[in-house]
Order: C-alpha cells, then sequence, then structure tokens
C-alpha cells in the first residue's frame, strides 16, 4: 500500500520486493548476455550469415526422397524395433528387483540399501543413451547388441522410478489382509503387492518402449546398429536423398509408436 | 485390483464354496491372453535369432568392462583438465542461453495453444510448431542444425531452445486450458483489457506450474547438451567422445561423475525451488 494525496493506492508488491525483483532480473540477463556472448565468441558468423543460401541447398538436395533406397531399409527398421523391444524387456527384468529395494516400504534395509538403489536409479537415469552406447561400443564391440544392453541400461532408471513411486503408493490395508492369512514374505508379495503395481507396470512398459523406440532410431549415429547406421553413412556420403528418406521413416516410427503406446495405455488405465 | 473388481464381487458366498479360488490374470478375455503370449513368445524367438552377438569379442571386452569400472573408482579429474574445463562451460552456456530462449519463446505460443483464450487460426498454428518441434529428436535437429550452420555451440544452443519450445508450450497451454474461469472472468469483468487479463487473470494460476516446467526443462536441457557434441554441436560431448576413443577411461568417468554430480544438483535444487513455489 502506498498512500498519496487520494489515498491509498493499490499496488502489486512493496518498495523492497519491487526492488528485490528488479535486481534479480538484472543478474538474470547478465548472466545470459554473458552466455549469448561466449557463444557468439564461438561462432564463426560467416556462416550462419550464409545458412538460408546453404539450407535451401540442402533442401534442394534432399527433394525428391530417393524412395527406391527403401529396400536397404527393413533390415535396419527391424534391427530397430529389436533394439528397442529387447532393450526394453531387459531393463525391466533389471528395474523390478531394483524398485523393490528402492520402494520405502518393501526395502529390506532404509538405512543401506534403498540408497544404493536410488544411486543406482539416478546414474542410468542421468546418462542418456547415445553415451552408454559409446560405453558399450568401446566395450563390447559396435553392433544391434550394444545398443539393446545401451538402452535396457538407460531404461532402468526411468522404470525403477515409476515402479517404486507405484509401490510406495499401494493400498496397504490389501497387504495387511494377505498378512493377516499367515502369508510369507513371497506371498505377501505375489498375492498383496503384485497385482496392485501390474497395471502400473504395464503402462511404464509401454511407455518407456515407445520412448526406447525414439532413441534406439539414433543410437546407430554411434555404431550401435538401427537405421542411424544408414543415416550416418548417408550423411558422411552427403546423399541427402537418403537422409530425407531416412528421418522421414524416423518420423513415421516415431508417431506410430505413440500411437500404439496411446492405444495400449488407454486399454489398460 | 481392477479385474478382480470388474465382474466377481457380487458372487454369493454359495457361489464361491464349491470353486477353488484363483488369482484373477491381468488381461480378462482368455483368447486375446493366449494371443499375446503366444505373438510375444514367436516375436521374441525371431528377434533374438536375428541380433549376432559375438560372444568372443564380448568376452574380450569384459576386461575394459571391468578397466571402465575400476576407472570409476580412480577418475581422472586433471591430465585434460582444461578441455573438460571447457566443455563444461561450455555445456552450461549452452544450457542457460537456450532455456531463457527457449522459454521466452514458449510462453507466447503456449498461449496461442491454449483452445480457451486464443482463436481457432492461432491455436492450429501453434500446435503444429509444437508437434513438429516434438516430433524431431534433438540429435537430429542437431545434424541439421550443424550442417546448414557449421560446428559450434550456436548449433546447439537452436537445437535446444528449439526442442525447449515443443515441451514447454504443450505442458503450459495445457495448464492454461485447465485454469480455473471465473478468475479470469472477474478481471475481465473490471474493464480490464486483454494484455491485462493475461496479466492479472491468468499469469498468477500458471506462474507456479511455469516456473515448476521451466527448472525441468533446464535439468533436460543440461542433460541433452552432454550429448550434442558427440555431432558437433559443442558442449562436453565432444570431450567425451574423445576421451572414448582414446580408450583414457579414467577420463570418460570423471567427466560422466561430473554429470551426475550436476544433474543431481539440479534435481535437488528443482525439488526445493517447487516445493517453495507451490
Amino acid at each position: 500500500m502506498i498512500e498519496n494525496a487520494n489515498g491509498p493506492i493499490w499496488r502489486l508488491r512493496n518498495r523492497r520486493e519491487t526492488l528485490t525483483r528488479w535486481f534479480v532480473w538484472l543478474l538474470g540477463i547478465a548472466i545470459f548476455l554473458w552466455c549469448w556472448q561466449q557463444i557468439s565468441d564461438a561462432t564463426t558468423w560467416f556462416f550462419v550469415w550464409d545458412a538460408p543460401n546453404i539450407a535451401s541447398d540442402i533442401l534442394g538436395r534432399a527433394t525428391p526422397p530417393r524412395w527406391s533406397y527403401m529396400d536397404n531399409l527393413w533390415v535396419p527398421i527391424w534391427d530397430t524395433l529389436n533394439i528397442a523391444t529387447l532393450g526394453t524387456i531387459g531393463a525391466l527384468i533389471l528395474a523390478v528387483p531394483i524398485a523393490f529395494l528402492a520402494a520405502r516400504n518393501t526395502t529390506p534395509s532404509t538405512l543401506f540399501i534403498r540408497p544404493v538403489a536410488l544411486l543406482i536409479i539416478v546414474a542410468t537415469r542421468s546418462i542418456n543413451s547415445l553415451i552408454w552406447a559409446l560405453l558399450l561400443i568401446a566395450i563390447i564391440g559396435p553392433g544391434v547388441f550394444a545398443g539393446i544392453v545401451a538402452i535396457a541400461i538407460r531404461s532402468i532408471g526411468f522404470c525403477a522410478k515409476l515402479l517404486y513411486e507405484a509401490i510406495e503408493e499401494i493400498d496397504q490395508s490389501q497387504v495387511e489382509a494377505v498378512t493377516a492369512t499367515g502369508a510369507s514374505r513371497w506371498q505377501i508379495m505375489v498375492y498383496g503387492i503384485v497385482p496392485q503395481i501390474m497395471p502400473a507396470f504395464a503402462g511404464i512398459a509401454v511407455f518407456r518402449w515407445d520412448i526406447n523406440i525414439r532413441e534406439s532410431t539414433v543410437l546407430g549415429l554411434v555404431g550401435a546398429g538401427g537405421i542411424g547406421l544408414q543415416l550416418q553413412a548417408s550423411l558422411n556420403t552427403l546423399a541427402w536423398p537418403q537422409v530425407s528418406l531416412i528421418l522421414l521413416v524416423i518420423l513415421a516410427a516415431v508417431v506410430i509408436s505413440e500411437w500404439v503406446s496411446a492405444k495400449v495405455r488407454g486399454a489398460i488405465i | 485390483m481392477s479385474a478382480y473388481a470388474k465382474g466377481e464381487t457380487h458372487r454369493t458366498l454359495d457361489d464361491l464354496l464349491g470353486t477353488r479360488w484363483r488369482r484373477p490374470p491381468l488381461v480378462q478375455r482368455a483368447w486375446l491372453r493366449w494371443v499375446l503370449l503366444v505373438g510375444l513368445v514367436v516375436y521374441l524367438v525371431a528377434a533374438i535369432s536375428t541380433v549376432e552377438v559375438n560372444w568372443s569379442r564380448v568376452y574380450e571386452g569384459l576386461d575394459r568392462g571391468g578397466a571402465f569400472v575400476m576407472a570409476f573408482a580412480q577418475p581422472d579429474f586433471v591430465s585434460r583438465a582444461d578441455a573438460i574445463w571447457n566443455g563444461m562451460v561450455e555445456s552450461i552456456v549452452m544450457t542457460v542461453a537456450s532455456s531463457v530462449v527457449g522459454i521466452l519463446i514458449s510462453i507466447p505460443i503456449a498461449l496461442g495453444a491454449a483452445r480457451n483464450i486464443a482463436p481457432l487460426p492461432v491455436y492450429l498454428v501453434c500446435r503444429g510448431i509444437i508437434a513438429v518441434s516434438r516430433a524431431l529428436q534433438e540429435i537430429i535437429v542437431a545434424i541439421l542444425l550443424v550442417a546448414i550452420f557449421g560446428f559450434g555451440p550456436l548449433a546447439g544452443f537452436l537445437t535446444l531452445s528449439f526442442a525447449t519450445i515443443g515441451f514447454l508450450s504443450k505442458l503450459l497451454a495445457e495448464d492454461i486450458e485447465s485454469m480455473d474461469r471465473s478468475q479470469a472472468e472477474a478481471v475481465r469483468a473490471t474493464g480490464a483489457r486483454w494484455s491485462q487479463c493475461i496479466e492479472y487473470g491468468v499469469k498468477p494460476q500458471v506462474i507456479p506450474r511455469l516456473i515448476g516446467l521451466s527448472i525441468y526443462r533446464v535439468d533436460i536441457n543440461f542433460r541433452e547438451s552432454a550429448i550434442l557434441g558427440l555431432v558437433g554441436a559443442g558442449g562436453i560431448g565432444a570431450t567425451l567422445n574423445t576421451a572414448f576413443d582414446r580408450y583414457e577411461y579414467d577420463t570418460a568417468a570423471a567427466i560422466l561423475l561430473i554429470i551426475i554430480v550436476i544433474v543431481m544438483a539440479l534435481e535437488y535444487l528443482s525439488g526445493l525451488i517447487r516445493a517453495r513455489v507451490q
């Protein structure tokens, strides 16, 4: 509230808040300008001013797509599908025990085992699948198998995180009812907990499969199999008509997998 | 639980006494269950038979895998400190700049993509932009932009800004669409202009969500900026790639550890800030 000759005037904020806000904004803008300066220094502006010409040139070369190249793409598409699906299955097999160890109500030890499980979840989640693929190619050699393992490791964190949140949100009274019948630890798990998280589990699996289809299309860029290998080869030989065809195929794969996943999740939930 | 609730809850006890209790299956229809199961088995056999695994190569690689795991125990931050430092600064710079620009652009697009405040033509255009941005993956956009703008962080910055627009506009538009109408109406009833309606009727309702989403996106942008270097779009990815190519696992481990620590710190920070604004 600020008073003037005609009485108090309504203001959104008082003077001190306004000043603090201005200062924070000033600091933010300064940081942004410094960042922009860094980017600008590292840029060859001559190329940037030439960009419209280059873009139209590339577009001219890339159209129309070379449809006959499609014959070479069916095997990579099959490989891509396998990387995503087998990777997702592998991830789920590994994620289920980790999720049970990480959930507060099922973990054997909150003090020792839960932090380890949470660490695995964070570590696998924060590193991109392309980096996992790079690492695995250095270790086990290029190919589809490296892609499957990369997708599997990358997906553990995501699946385990969503799954352990689902486990923590279960209805405890059902578990108690099963316990009251004298069930063993495993029987409680199978009859009390698993039926409650099954819909969430199926939803997570399909959701992650959709994301993995996206990711496996580009894994080939670093040599981990799938359609990305063809993309990389076409880019290296500047075969733009092939590049545009591959991009169209990837786009179609992404749209189809999203549609399938939405349908299946709609059916489950 | 859902399967059980559908038809069996109202059976009487007499009914149940004769039959042995069985666990309700996840898929209700028996034929569908079998089709899914058989289909899965057939697919798995077909898929696994086409995946060629060179087991001797994998076996050889286990040593290197072990070496990598050991490298995590003693990461080498020192010998490539300059390259790591420059790469990290570039990644962070790209993250900050692209997040700011992406958020600034995505706000008007989100307003345009909310059906309750935008006219139909604007709505369709904005939804189109969002759809394109979401369908293209970052790394592919980066490849194209590197081809157009040349190597360097500018391509990475543009890629991340573009990806931010799709992500943020969509979620923000959905939030605007589900807001409480009566507040905006009350502000309009006082005779406010359109811009005042947005400022006092809409903005206060969506700002907490905007802040939360923005911080989440900063987190994603940092993670993505770590891989853009693989295709020449600047950031720590190039250094990481070189480290792997030279089998310098201790340096690679150091870089990965830094990435993990920064991501964890960002996640912690975003948790704090989101708890404060909501």
